[in-house]
């Protein structure tokens, strides 16, 4: 079902083009390979966002998503290009699969005019409208209403397209997010609630926020359904959105899915992570979704090892080439400062009513 | 509508008739907020309109300011006009982080790929005993923020007329309606339909000194004016009509002339657009002033209930001439 929004990976660093290819409820080997490739695209191009943060090349805050592949990857790639994308300030990974070059991603963080804000946004605010991608947002779950309201729009229009909002656990604990739940549910909205509990919000435990640990109890509270699912397996996770976006598309109402995830990483660069011990990421890392699911396609017979190593070899290119991009990118002119604070025209409602 | 073109109407019945002919004119308008629908409007400005178009475009909101606010934005980024109605600005501060946080920012975080053609529309101010939590006069508060143009109609006319600019704005507009002026009744002028949401205006023409002012502070100082005719003064009152962005064209314009200027504002002074007024004034004419700008503003105190320390706490007419005699080289 759907389509996918990024297709597969450039296979040489100067291609430009993407293609959309369906995606079935049972993906067979291609699909497979392609779920795997696209987590190490998220991997490697965080590891290398790390390398240049060290570099000094990246400033500002930057939340890295390593660990928490599976759940973009496994939800992204069932949903259809013309649905809508709200996400948070580790989206670094939601923006890659939704179908933002790695390139225009790399030099946001370098803060260049080649950036998809031209060095406005930076890490935590991606924007794409081409690939209806409305932004990470780095105040926690207030992009839940936005999803609310792009949904309603959908409805309006009789588009059958649905809106699909990330947030983390710590969403749980604001009002936006009982607020936007409540409002879905009521209005029976297309959104797909995603909910990737990663158990720590920064340094607060999940289970020291939350009297009810349940989180599709509290969907089930507002009467939408929803289900918890392993994300660290991307294929529990694809299979899981597939059935919550075919119910949404179908029923016209809301659903939830709980990710369960960990963030190998710290909160950000600045994270001394007192508040978890070293062993606990230790035991998750057994879990890492890339290598268990490399694991798994290598059991099966779907992937040998010249074709993993063929694999990281393209995506590697692609992350040097986006480095090469960011490095050889331009400053924003300083008498642009201004510029986007306002449109810069007016443009005319539709009068031929 | 046309046939009310000329009548005499009030600036309640001026909102809903904007908010009818935008409902009729685009598809995309719809009106959401607490009670628009079943109740017909907090201030019964929608009185009508859920009969008229229906649930679907009418939408009463649970009381969930953040959420529904949340949820306009998303509807004008997915292609709607929304008119979301959010019933006093002091319950805005609700919503303040969709407000500020989300529809100010996204064109410029997104490097102007994503506008917000946003319109909020909120009661304001004080003067009906309603005490400290729903008396405020935030909208120079608001006018603080890049990103959003906030409006302040103070005659039907504008009431009925801006609020269609705003919908063709691309960028989220705030509209404050003053809750004092819903019964205010004044004549559409034959062109009614048409004004701008960018400029200032001269409301009435004196040579000695500019008043410049918004919303409820027009009416006190038109009456002001009235009161300083009688003694020989001539004030000019100039309507803002827009606190975001501020026509320094037009107050510089006036006070060129007067040399002389006091700011009316029902809201605090301490940071607020009042004194965003007196700095530009004095950063641009200190030398064609002759004497320092003055400011009548709402005492530095949460609004209190009782009536006469409410009204002692607001600007008033006979304060604003007062102050006006007081000013070096005018004599009444």
């Amino acid at each position: 079902m759907g389509n996918y929004r990024m297709g597969t990976p450039k296979k040489t660093a100067s291609k430009k083009t993407t293609e959309k290819k369906a995606v079935s409820a049972k993906p067979g080997k291609s699909e497979k390979i392609h779920l795997l490739t696209q987590m190490i695209r998220i991997r490697q191009m965080e590891e290398k966002t790390y390398e240049m943060y060290t570099k000094e090349k990246i400033r500002g805050f930057l939340h890295l998503y390593d660990g928490e592949e599976a759940v973009a990857v496994g939800i992204i790639e069932n949903l259809d290009k013309e649905d809508g994308i709200v996400s948070t300030y580790r989206e670094h990974g939601h923006a890659l699969i939704a179908g933002m070059s790695m390139n225009s991603i790399m030099a946001e963080l370098y803060g260049k005019a080649e950036g998809c804000s031209g060095g406005r946004g930076g890490s935590m605010h991606l924007y794409d409208k081409k690939t209806n991608f409305f932004g990470g947002s780095a105040i926690v779950a207030n992009g839940l209403p936005m999803a609310v309201g792009l949904a309603m729009a959908y409805k309006m229009q009789n588009r059958n397209s649905i809106s699909c909002c990330f947030f983390g656990d710590g969403a749980v604990d604001e009002g936006e997010f009982h607020e936007s739940m409540n409002l879905a549910s009521l209005w029976n909205l297309p959104v797909l609630f995603v909910c990737e509990n990663n158990f720590y919000s920064m340094g607060m435990p999940f289970e020291l926020a939350q009297a009810e640990t349940d989180l599709v109890k509290k969907a089930n509270a507002y009467k939408i359904e929803g289900a918890a699912v392993d994300g660290m397996d991307v294929m529990a996770v694809y299979d899981a959105s597939v059935k919550a976006i075919n119910y949404i598309r179908e029923q016209k109402k809301p659903w939830f899915l709980e990710c369960q995830t960990y963030r190998f990483r710290a909160h950000s660069m600045f994270d001394p992570e007192r508040y978890r011990e070293k062993d606990e990421v230790k035991e998750w890392k057994k879990r890492d979704p890339i290598t268990t699911f490399t694991s798994r396609l290598q059991e099966e017979g779907l992937l040998d090892e010249d074709e993993l190593n063929e694999i990281k070899k393209r995506v590697a290119e692609e992350v040097e080439e986006s480095v090469e991009f960011s490095e050889k990118g331009t400053d924003e002119p300083i008498e642009n400062l201004t510029r986007f604070v306002y449109s810069d025209e007016p443009k005319t409602l539709n009068k031929s009513k | 509508m046309k046939e009310l073109k000329q009548q005499k109407m009030t600036y309640r019945q001026a909102v809903r008739e904007a908010m009818r002919e935008a409902m009729i004119k685009d598809d995309r308008v719809f009106l959401m907020g607490e009670d628009v629908g079943l109740y017909g409007g907090c201030f019964n400005v929608s009185e009508g309109m859920l009969e008229e178009f229906g649930s679907e475009r009418v939408i009463d909101t649970p009381l969930s300011e953040s959420g529904f606010t949340g949820a306009g934005i998303g509807a004008a980024m997915g292609g709607m006009r929304p008119i979301v109605e959010i019933m006093t600005v002091n319950f805005s501060l609700l919503a303040s982080d969709q407000i500020i946080n989300t529809a100010a920012i996204q064109l410029y975080m997104s490097g102007g790929q994503f506008n917000v053609p946003l319109v909020i529309r909120m009661a304001t101010g004080g003067g009906k005993q309603l005490a400290a939590q729903h008396s405020r006069s935030l909208e120079g508060w608001y006018a603080h923020i890049p990103g959003l143009k906030v409006l302040t109609p103070a005659t039907v006319e504008d009431a009925r007329g801006m609020l269609w600019p705003a919908l063709e704005d691309p960028d989220p507009v705030l509209i404050f309606e003053n809750t004092t002026l819903y019964n205010y009744e004044g004549y559409m002028p034959d062109n009614g339909s048409i004004v701008d949401i960018s400029t200032a205006k001269v409301r009435r023409n004196g040579a000695d000194v500019s008043i410049i002012t918004y919303g409820i502070g027009l009416h006190k100082s038109l009456e002001a004016a009235g009161i300083l005719a009688e003694e020989g003064i001539e004030a000019e009152v100039v309507d803002l009509r827009v606190l975001r962005p501020l026509d320094n064209e037009t107050i510089f314009k006036s006070v060129s002339k007067t040399h002389r200027a006091v700011i009316v504002d029902e809201g605090w002074r301490s940071g607020g657009i009042s004194a965003e007024l007196s700095s530009r004034i004095t950063e641009k004419l200190f030398y064609e002033l002759d004497c320092p700008v003055e400011r009548v503003c709402g005492a530095e105190v949460p609004a209190p209930y009782a009536r006469h320390l409410e009204q002692a706490s607001l600007p008033q007419p006979e304060k604003i001439a007062e102050t006006i005699k007081q000013m070096g080289g005018l004599h009444g």
